[in-house]
């Protein structure tokens, strides 16, 4: 048996439980200077003057840059999805404002110093005359004939819009016996990884070589943007991915941030280093969600869903980050008619500038949004048709299968989505719950249990597809086996984990495949110098893409390695047999050779074959044919307080199926980690803004992020449908629990509340927001 | 101004400025650098190390204030190569993933093995509130020092 699918414990983890973790906060260089960015406190306005004096002759000051003084030099920095007939806006942001400020932490200028205390200092000193200018910080509100203009070459404030259209969606709306309609707002929250943002760039004169480290989840995507911002050739860009210390889609962008201080080390020609603050982190860190969508669900009355039609607008922010256009599209209306068969679809997308900081993925991107919608829906019309929301779903289902093409064009690789759905409610005991929901209003409490069928994309993706929708990049993955001349391995690999174990589960595959313990192979990554050309990690693509391009890679190399174990025992290929790393002949055991042998001859090269190369290596890079489409039910049950709006949680249940599991440890990991995100989500994190654009929730002190007493003893288990897309058929887990958590905790609360007659709750579901549901459904004559 | 503490065991005299914090002496003075800053309002617990056997936040206490304390930080957990049994229930129950609150987490751990009776789940996510995680949901962290409180 091998040791993929056991729960084989990390790899990682000795050096980060003894404190050798090697963060980006840790990186001290020679002559080092502190980059500190000077702010907008206003969420709208234009820039009058700034003076720099003052802060330019402060003790340690060695020099501030505003716009001003990039001008020319640097190139703004691009957005990296155009989504095709979306009439999609030009405006590419500055590093530093110019002219304008459009949204409340925009950086205007940044002061760099011999120490961070003295840059902090000047930071103060920074004078900058605003002249204020009407905010709008509602995506819905923007789109107004009159709203404040955030780019004034943008009407409207509609940065783009895209249509998706299929199936025959009059015929669906003429034939419903009702269309039932709901207006959601998913409320603004963020990724907030633990380790905040932070860069450190040096720059070599002498060989033209700029150094950055970075904390991103994707070093080669920061070289390639950063040559375009910077007119530095790629080859002379070295990007570092140190430690990085969670990114949930915070760290896939290209900030300008990053940027500045790199043209800082290059004119200063000294290290310069900044990270931000945790306050910082709030105010310009992309934020996620702010979803606001008007669906119409055409139905029959036994349930059957015929067709959907809708619109949502995205807030984007003030400016498009890296992907951002994708997530309020491609990336979130072709998976909403989710696990469901449904023919009839047309959806419009917009995507508005506000003037509030930029969104970008946020641990699913577009697709825990639809999700949100979808499962929302669902649960409005079992409760309009009066049917339990069970079998609304059931009624729904697509029927279990392979390549099911779907309404929006998408291919869905394996289904069964019965099969998870029935565990789930097997386990949980669902007709149980539903008694013990009934016995227990008479005594007016009340429970509520959500369900929901979730399903992502992932595994991204087929370069030629996600090129077709606008994403200006490739989605392929690479990956080197090299194994050493003592038989110990190197993986090289372009995917970027930073707390997902690839190191692990890489080494695990490998270890399968060539028969090499798993101490003795290990992870390079996240270095451009040293890793060939990769995407890296999100989207759940770590184990579908970056995962096969190792299996397919350790496959090529064990081809050669038993090619040379043929040369070596003088027999041919057929005749050996491959045990626990050693290549035996059959016709004679005595004779045999360890492949940390071949490799150490592989490697001197002293008796090959005629024209074979030396080494024992192989490069693949692999570009799957299809996303990976995960699924599962997820089961949440809580109970409310009607006196205090205050929710427990009485059960959270999980049945996920990714395919294969390479490690099952690691797998519920994934899988809890997403889950309490999607709580968060939905009950406690929210990012607020005032009307005229002030953040509200600029630290920990307001922006709630889940502890431990505030989230439930999560059961995990799984459905286990392999993928048809590559040979491991594996799909990802990285996003499912927070696709699935977000919407079932709404869910069950809303169905804790229906005896008051609510049908509908806006997230998030803080105490005060439900009790304020409660009295006002009473007040409206809701019973209970 | 000059300051003496005893730090994972041994002894350091330092001079810093009166308004240094605690976690900037540990991580730029003395380079102990597997203590962490997550945020800047004592809200994220990733900066929690051991003071005269108690686990506080060292963003929230000046350098002045451990004059003369043992300090233990995550670098002081592990003895001659040997993993603390905190450290071995966190690989062992795989409560970490990225590892930059996991420091502060083990050192709270650590009080904890050493000082509560009753840990059960609920007992310890409500001894966890302290300390922020985005990545593991908590779940395998309690599981983790459950494991750990068996081996103490």
């Amino acid at each position: 048996m091998g040791v993929v699918g056991q729960p084989v414990k990390r790899k990682e983890d000795r050096r980060l439980i003894t404190g050798y973790g090697e963060f980006l906060e840790d990186i001290k260089l020679p002559g080092m200077l502190y980059a500190v960015f000077v702010r907008s406190p206003l969420a709208h306005g234009k820039i009058v003057s700034i003076d720099t004096s003052e802060a330019e002759n402060y003790p340690g000051v060695v020099a501030v840059f505003t716009a001003k003084d990039l001008e020319g030099k640097v190139n703004d920095n691009p957005v990296a999805w155009i989504v095709p007939d979306s009439n999609q806006a030009d405006v590419k942001r500055p590093l530093l404002a110019r002219d304008k400020v459009r949204f409340m932490g925009e950086p205007v200028a940044v002061v760099i110093a011999e120490s961070r205390q003295a840059a902090y200092d000047a930071a103060e000193l920074v004078y900058v005359d605003y002249e204020d200018l009407p905010a709008v910080v509602q995506a819905d509100e923007a789109v107004k004939d009159g709203a404040p203009l955030v780019h004034e070459h943008v009407p409207n404030n509609i940065a783009l819009k895209w249509h998706v259209k299929g199936g025959d969606v009059e015929k669906a709306f003429s034939e419903a016996d009702r269309i039932i309609k709901q207006r959601i707002h998913i409320h603004r929250a963020a990724p907030v990884p633990l380790e905040p943002r932070g860069a450190v760039a040096k720059y070599n004169p002498g060989k033209d070589k700029l150094t950055v480290w970075v904390t991103t989840q994707n070093a080669h995507i920061h070289r390639f943007l950063l040559s375009v911002i910077l007119n530095e050739p790629e080859h002379k860009i070295r990007v570092i991915t140190p430690d990085v210390g969670g990114g949930f889609g915070a760290k896939i962008p290209v900030y300008i941030e990053e940027a500045v201080v790199s043209f800082a080390a290059m004119q200063l020609k000294r290290p310069v280093k900044w990270v931000e603050t945790r306050s910082e982190h709030f105010v310009s860190s992309i934020h996620g969600r702010d979803f606001i969508g008007e669906l119409e669900f055409a139905v029959k009355n036994d349930g059957k869903i015929l067709g959907i039609r809708g619109k949502n607008y995205g807030n984007l922010g003030a400016y498009y980050s890296t992907i951002s256009p994708g997530c309020v599209t491609v990336l979130h209306g072709l998976i909403l008619p989710g696990t469901y068969d449904i023919q009839a679809f047309d959806y419009e997308m917009y995507g508005v500038f506000t003037n509030t900081a930029p969104t970008d993925a946020d641990r699913g991107a577009g697709r825990p949004e639809a999700l949100f919608f979808l499962e929302r829906m669902v649960d409005i019309i079992a409760q309009e048709l009066g049917l339990d929301p069970v079998e609304v779903r059931k009624k729904n289902l697509l029927p279990p299968g392979e390549n099911i093409k779907t309404v929006t064009g998408l291919v869905y690789d394996s289904a069964d989505y019965q099969k998870a759905m029935n565990k789930a409610l097997e386990i949980a005991d669902y007709e149980g719950l539903r008694k013990q929901q009934e016995e227990l209003r008479k005594e007016c409490r009340y429970i509520g249990i959500g369900v929901v069928s979730h399903i992502d994309i992932c595994g991204f993706a087929p370069s030629k597809v996600v090129g077709a929708v606008g994403l200006q990049a490739g989605q392929w993955e690479s990956a080197i086996v090299r194994v050493h001349p003592t038989g110990k391995v190197t993986i090289v690999s372009g995917a970027s984990p930073h707390g997902q174990g690839s190191d692990t589960t890489y080494s695990q595959i490998v270890s399968d495949i060539l028969g090499i313990p798993i101490e003795d192979i290990e992870l390079v990554y996240g270095d451009t110098d040293a890793v060939q050309m990769g995407w890296g990690t999100y989207g759940s693509r770590g184990a579908a893409t970056g995962g096969t391009a190792v299996a397919k890679a350790a496959k090529k190399v064990f081809e050669k390695a038993k090619m040379l174990a043929a040369h070596f025992l003088e027999t041919e290929e057929e005749n050996l047999e491959f045990k626990d790393g050693v290549f035996i002949r059959k016709d004679n055991p005595e004779k045999k050779i360890t492949i940390q042998d071949v490799a150490l001859q592989a490697n001197v090269a002293w008796n090959l074959p005629e024209g074979v190369e030396p080494g024992l290596e192989a490069e693949v890079f692999y570009d799957p044919s299809n996303f990976t489409y995960p699924f599962g039910t997820h089961i949440c049950v809580v109970e409310v307080d009607p006196e205090t709006g205050q929710v427990d949680f009485l059960k959270y249940l999980a049945v996920d199926d990714a395919g294969n599991i390479l490690n099952p440890l690691l797998a519920d990991g994934q899988v809890q980690g997403g889950i309490v995100h999607g709580i968060g989500h939905s009950m406690y994190e929210a990012i607020v803004y005032s009307e005229d654009g002030q953040l509200l929730t600029g630290s920990f002190n307001e922006y709630a992020l889940p502890k431990a007493h505030l989230v439930p003893h999560i059961e995990n288990h799984y459905t286990i449908t392999p993928s048809n897309v590559n040979e491991l058929g594996v799909k990802g887990i990285g996003e499912a629990g927070a696709i699935a958590a977000q919407v079932c905790v709404a869910n069950a609360i809303i169905d804790a509340l229906k005896p008051f007659g609510i049908k509908h709750l806006d997230s998030p579901y803080t105490p005060a927001r439900i009790w304020k549901a409660i009295q006002e459904a009473k007040q409206n004559g809701g019973n209970a | 101004m000059e300051i003496s503490l005893t730090v994972n065991g041994e002894k350091h005299t330092v001079d810093v400025p009166p308004n240094t914090l605690l976690v900037y002496l540990l991580r730029e003075v003395l380079n102990l650098t597997g203590t962490h800053i997550g945020c800047d309002t004592s809200s994220c617990g990733a900066c929690t190390v051991i003071m005269n056997g108690k686990a506080v936040k060292s963003c929230t206490v000046f350098a002045f204030q451990a004059d003369g304390a043992e300090i233990i930080t995550v670098e002081g957990l592990a003895k001659n190569g040997e993993l603390h049994p905190v450290q071995e229930g966190f690989m062992e129950k795989h409560g970490l993933q990225c590892g930059f609150c996991t420091p502060g987490m083990l050192v709270l751990a650590y009080e904890l093995v050493n000082t509560e009776e009753d840990l059960s789940e609920e007992k310890l996510r409500k001894a966890l509130k302290g300390n922020l995680c985005r990545c593991t949901g908590y779940q395998k962290i309690v599981e983790a020092i459950q494991y750990a409180k068996e081996k103490v």
